[in-house]
């Protein structure tokens, strides 16, 4: 069983398009969407949800107003700034900020009354679905929660445990933007991460910031240039640094507004073997299997 | 007036609306603008601004006094985040885990534990033409970047400054309510597809939680399909601009460069979005009439 992780630092840049795109292609295999808190994958697989669970992250501090004194410890212990002193007076005066609250639990410990509880917060779902391409593993972080990081950990592990009870070759996910908790918990441990630039200035930045987090995590790398052709000196700049830095290039899509078409209508960018795309193929369905290609060979 | 600009889905165009109104509005009042996507910000690549001021952002993560330490384990009960964890008589701390809330130290019945910084990001500041610039970097391979956005966010001049403009992060978890926190108003930016309609839902429900006016820019619109008018039509969401697509702009950004300078029609636009931003802002009403 292989791991094939998409990220692209940059957000925008299609890492959700290819994905869909491999689910059509991929054999025996499960999908996850590790963009825990902007998942879009859904829309493309249409999934039918096998089970629903809930996500518990950190805890956050609730007060207790019949034990709290106002005296103001809490606020002094707090280094999140997520207590505060009202207007009231006595009990009434201290107020803990939901969203403000990193979960550390000082101020609870630091209380001298016991008004401080740390209670269990439901911060989001995973789901088990099955889809017309293999099953898939996705969640829905709450509303201005925390912990992605542990959402996304939870989430391949699930996803893991699948893939060997079901004897399955690949776990494909689509991963987060950015360099942070929830894209560094998603690179742990993959096979290969293939990363997806487009070539601007900031795919281009945002590419050699996600590569030396991958150095970092020792992680295998390859690079796929989306819409390559919206500037093909850029892409050429991409693919130069990409030598350099002896990381393969294994694919360059074509700005291909049948992407955006098949999106609107909720499809995958590649049509299923059995519609008769060889007859009518767009540019980057083609591209798009041709990565593939180059991909799942490296990771066979 | 502090404004945000956000987006549930990456990609959509939270830079190019950041940078052109700042270029829009920096010669006729005085403009200060956060690049607080910390991670990957992109901001300075199209305002090649003069950063001459570097300050490291740090957290205080604990150091063990191993001759006082008494292995009683109090510090690895407290730690709320598995950052520093007692085995028999040993405490080892693991410091990229660790969030700075003093609870080990703060705690130890032996004060065995002090605090020493650990550098987690950078904050840059400086100057864009008329514009004053802030940025803020994490360091690659660290998870934590709310730290770096606050830190960020410290810089805002209310008092010189009359318009702020906060570049934040994609997504909907703590980095964008850090960044988004306190400001006066947030402009959502989407794109006609799927993608961007699921994703501007998402956004919504942040900047509602965290009581925040907000209108929508529309990027490439022309692309995609109709599903995102329809939405914002029907949920009266205030649709403050609409930039098409056109390839002549996504080549103009593609290499760094200004759209309200190389194209007229678009620094019209932006004046009209500050317009707008400003009317729904302030008096909470939809449409501003009279002179900018």
């Amino acid at each position: 069983m292989r791991e094939l992780l998409v990220i692209s630092g940059k957000g925008g840049t299609g890492k959700t398009s290819l994905v869909g795109g491999f689910a059509v292609l991929a054999e025996n295999k499960i999908l996850t969407d590790c963009d825990v808190d902007a998942a879009d994958l859904h829309l493309l697989l249409k999934p039918t949800v096998r089970e629903t669970r809930e996500f518990y992250g950190s805890k956050k501090a609730v007060l207790d107003h019949e034990r709290c004194t106002g005296c103001g410890v809490c606020v002094q212990a707090c280094r999140f700034g997520a207590i505060n002193m009202g207007k009231g007076r006595g009990n009434t005066k201290v107020q803990i900020d939901p969203i403000s609250c990193e979960g550390c639990a000082v101020c609870s410990h630091a209380c001298p009354w016991g008004a401080i509880a740390m209670k269990d917060n439901l911060s989001g779902y995973w789901f088990i679905s099955d889809t017309p391409y293999g099953p898939l593993v996705h969640a829905r972080l709450g509303v201005a929660e925390e912990n992605s990081g542990k959402l996304v950990t939870r989430v391949r592990r699930e996803a893991r445990s699948i893939a060997e009870d079901q004897g399955l070759d690949y776990i494909i996910t689509d991963g987060p933007p950015g360099i942070g908790c929830p894209v560094i918990s998603s690179i742990s441990g993959v096979d290969l991460a293939l990363i997806v630039t487009e070539p601007t200035v900031a795919g281009t930045h945002d590419m050699e910031r996600i590569l030396e987090l991958a150095r970092h995590f020792d992680t295998k790398t390859m690079v796929c240039i989306n819409k390559y052709d919206l500037d093909e000196g850029k892409a050429e700049e991409i693919e130069r640094y990409c030598r350099d830095e002896g990381i393969q290039v294994a694919g360059k899509i074509p700005f291909d507004e049948e992407v955006v078409n098949a999106l609107a209508r909720g499809l995958p960018a590649v049509a299923p073997a059995d519609n008769g795309f060889n007859q009518r193929e767009g540019k980057a369905s083609k591209a798009i299997r041709e990565l593939w290609m180059k991909v799942s060979s490296y990771l066979k | 007036m502090v404004i945000a600009v956000a987006s549930g889905k990456g990609g959509t165009g939270k830079t190019t609306i950041a940078v052109n109104l700042a270029l829009t509005l920096e010669r006729d009042m005085p403009v200060q603008l956060l690049d607080c996507d910390v991670e990957e910000p992109n901001a300075h690549l199209f305002l090649h601004p003069l950063l001459d001021v570097s300050e490291k952002v740090a957290l205080p993560v604990p150091v063990i006094d191993q001759s006082k330490c008494n292995g009683c384990g109090r510090c690895s009960e407290i730690c709320a985040f598995n950052a520093i964890i007692a085995i028999g008589t040993h405490v080892m701390v693991f410091p990229e885990l660790c969030h700075g809330c003093g609870g080990c130290s703060r705690f130890c019945p032996v004060s065995a534990i002090s605090e020493e910084p650990r550098e987690i990001g950078v904050v840059e500041s400086g100057r864009a033409g008329q514009i004053e610039f802030v940025q803020g970097r994490v360091n690659v391979g660290n998870p934590l970047a709310p730290p770096v956005v606050r830190a960020v966010k410290s810089k805002i001049d209310a008092r010189q400054v009359k318009v702020v403009i906060i570049d934040a992060p994609p997504g909907t978890s703590c980095p964008v309510v850090a960044s988004l926190k306190d400001s006066d108003f947030c402009v959502l930016v989407t794109e006609p597809t799927p993608f961007g309609l699921n994703d501007l839902v998402l956004a919504i429900d942040v900047v509602k939680e965290l009581d925040i006016p907000f209108g929508v820019v529309i990027n490439r619109s022309g692309l995609g399909n109709k599903d995102l008018l329809t939405y914002c039509r029907r949920e009266k969401v205030p649709v403050l601009l609409e930039i098409p697509f056109d390839r002549r702009y996504a080549a103009c950004y593609a290499r760094g460069g200004r759209l309200v300078e190389e194209f007229p029609e678009l620094k019209e636009a932006f004046w009209g979005l500050w317009r707008r931003i400003r009317a729904l802002a302030t008096t909470g009403q939809t449409e501003f009439r009279g002179p900018s």
